[in-house]
């Protein structure tokens, strides 16, 4: 067994047993990073003697007895979450010189778990991509390659560097963040299972803010028991967060296995999309009949208003982006570029310090939220979000759980998509709807295509009840029996 | 609804973003291509339903209006461009 085949769990296990310490794991995946990371580009920073410091410190703990599941556990981080002392881009030049004085409340627990950071891991700028060509620091490359093809393929996104990073087993978890997908999105496109909590179960204190009532932190792992390990220490109520939810925080890994006898899950006929990969909504049938198989009874549902979905999060999210963006005016921190007032100097900053994508979303969202155009359409988009929860409230009061696809393809080249905006927007199809309604998803991987890349499966649940989410999700993981690898990875 | 190009500029100008005349007959193009699949909007019904603007399920919460931290004049002005003793400096404004 390579040191790289440990999951959370197991590499806990062998930590605890004293068959491995937290340094010589710590040790491989610097050794894995500093190999890889010029090839595929998924950290934006590496912190290799910093998280030598940590696994140390692991160490010590391990051997007092005071070790959490997640000592000593090296992991990338988003580097959209501030992390103190440790430069935080966002992916983005206009944040090239920012080294965060305070740490987001979500690496703060991790850190406080004992996890070790390898580094800051790349992703869309802002956020804002479904294949992580945004970035300002390059684009990722996806360790998962079409057989018998040398083609460089995205690792979606927004969350790609976490993916790539996972996948590649440059790092045994992730942080990511999912605003429209980009968390599960991701997740499928590399074969890793990743969850977006329900909105306010994770704090988004210290994250770097692309549209608030849909930004949503959470982990990304080899496997859906992992996740619900990082849940546990990533999850909580804070008081810093003004939409942070105050509730008692259940330990996941007791909903692993339940099982899914007698849970009723839904399948959305608007999902079934025209045009759809077959290949797609054939491995759907096949997660219906492994559920069948174990004992869950499924019910055919309505979410009428899922073709709306994406509409409305185009106008939402921009909106949101084009007022939380307003902050970097190279006045107070970031980049600046000298003007001749200091009117100037915003415009100059900003058009030098932000990218294209991110320029467009800005705005879109100046523009829906402008004088006379507000009503047509920021409001009516509220409006319509509103009917899209209402769609998930009324399937919820029949069903447990809603089991779709995460993405309507497979990863692409990263030299497909890139000119029209619209089609790229269309990879969020199947994961924007529940992040504008709030509730909770995970992407599993369930298969590979027939070209060789990984295909996942998306498990939605009612609000704040991640548990089913976790069961259904881990039955499909075992019926699965997803194993395959990515050719280029430390071994 | 199709954007032209002076209310591109007016939007980039709003949006303090300086762009120059090629930029702003690509991103015409562009922002019209959105706000073209966006259009689609129109044909649902929203009469009598409420806007929804968070994704939290529940009210914000207030807190104690009271002072909570404070006294990191150094952190804060740690990434400061520019700084005048413990002031963020910017070019003259009035003249």
């Amino acid at each position: 067994m390579s040191i790289f085949d440990y999951t959370i769990a197991s590499a806990a296990k062998a930590l605890k047993a004293k068959e491995i310490s937290a340094v010589e794991l710590t040790t491989a995946y610097n050794k894995a990073v500093a190999e890889l990371n010029p090839r595929l580009n998924a950290f934006i920073t590496t912190t290799p003697d910093l998280a030598l410091e940590q696994a140390k410190a692991a160490d010590a703990r391990i051997a007092d007895g005071s070790a959490t599941p997640l000592t000593g556990i090296p992991i990338a981080m988003k580097d959209l979450f501030c992390t103190e002392g440790v430069r935080t881009t966002a992916a983005s030049k206009i944040l090239e010189p920012f080294i965060p004085p305070y740490e987001s409340t979500v690496s703060g627990k991790l850190k406080a778990a004992g996890a070790v950071m390898l580094g800051k891991a790349n992703l869309d700028e802002f956020a804002m991509g479904s294949a992580n060509i945004t970035s300002g620091y390059g684009s990722v490359e996806n360790p998962w390659k079409r057989q018998g093809e040398v083609a460089k393929l995205v690792p979606g996104g927004s969350s790609g560097g976490s993916a790539a990073a996972v996948a590649a087993r440059m790092a045994l978890a992730a942080t990511g963040t999912d605003t429209g997908g980009s968390i599960r999105q991701p997740a499928a496109f590399t074969g890793l299972a990743g969850i977006k909590p329900t909105y306010g179960r994770c704090s988004r204190w210290g994250v770097v803010a692309f549209a608030s009532s849909l930004d949503q932190p959470g982990p990304m792992a080899r496997n859906v028991e992992d996740n619900a390990l990082l849940l546990n220490a990533m999850a909580g109520f804070d008081e810093k967060d003004s939409t942070s939810a105050e509730r008692a925080v259940p330990d996941f890994t007791t909903a692993l296995n339940r099982g899914v006898k007698g849970l009723k899950i839904g399948i959305p006929a608007e999902y079934r999309l025209e045009g759809t990969n077959p290949e797609i909504l054939a491995l759907w049938d096949k997660g219906i009949e492994w559920l069948k198989a174990q004992g869950a009874e499924i019910v055919d549902i309505s979410l009428p208003h899922t073709k709306y979905g994406l509409p409305v999060y185009y106008i939402v999210a921009p909106a949101e982006a084009s007022s939380n963006l307003a902050r970097y005016d190279g006045v107070r921190f970031g980049k600046r570029v000298d003007g001749e007032d200091l009117i100037d100097l915003y415009e100059r900053t900003r058009a030098e310090g932000f990218g294209a994508e991110v320029k467009r979303r800005i705005m879109i969202g100046t523009y829906v939220l402008s004088h006379g155009y507000y009503d047509a359409y920021y409001l009516k988009a509220q409006k319509v979000r509103n009917l899209i929860l209402k769609d998930f409230t009324n399937a919820f009061g029949q069903v447990d759980a809603i089991l779709t696809p995460t993405a309507p393809s497979a990863a692409f080249g990263l030299d497909e998509k890139m000119n029209d905006p619209v089609t790229m927007y269309l990879n969020d199809v199947f994961t924007v709807p529940a992040s504008l309604a709030g509730v909770p998803a995970m992407s599993v991987p369930a298969g590979l295509s027939a070209e060789g890349l990984p295909l996942g499966l998306q498990i939605i649940g009612k609000h704040f009840d991640e548990e089913t989410v976790f069961a259904v999700s881990a039955a499909i993981e075992s019926a699965a029996g997803f194993s395959a690898l990515p050719e280029v990875r430390a071994k | 609804m199709s954007l032209d190009a002076a209310t591109v500029r007016r939007i980039a100008k709003l949006a303090r973003i300086r762009v120059n005349e090629e930029e702003v007959s690509t991103l015409q193009n562009e922002l019209n291509a959105i706000l073209g699949y966006v259009e689609q909007l129109g044909e649902v019904n929203v009469e009598g339903v409420e806007p929804l603007s968070g994704g939290a399920q529940m009210a914000l919460r207030q807190r104690e209006d009271k002072l909570t931290d404070g006294d990191m004049a150094e952190k804060i002005l740690a990434n400061a461009p520019d700084r005048i003793e413990n002031f963020f400096a910017v070019p003259k404004v009035v003249e």
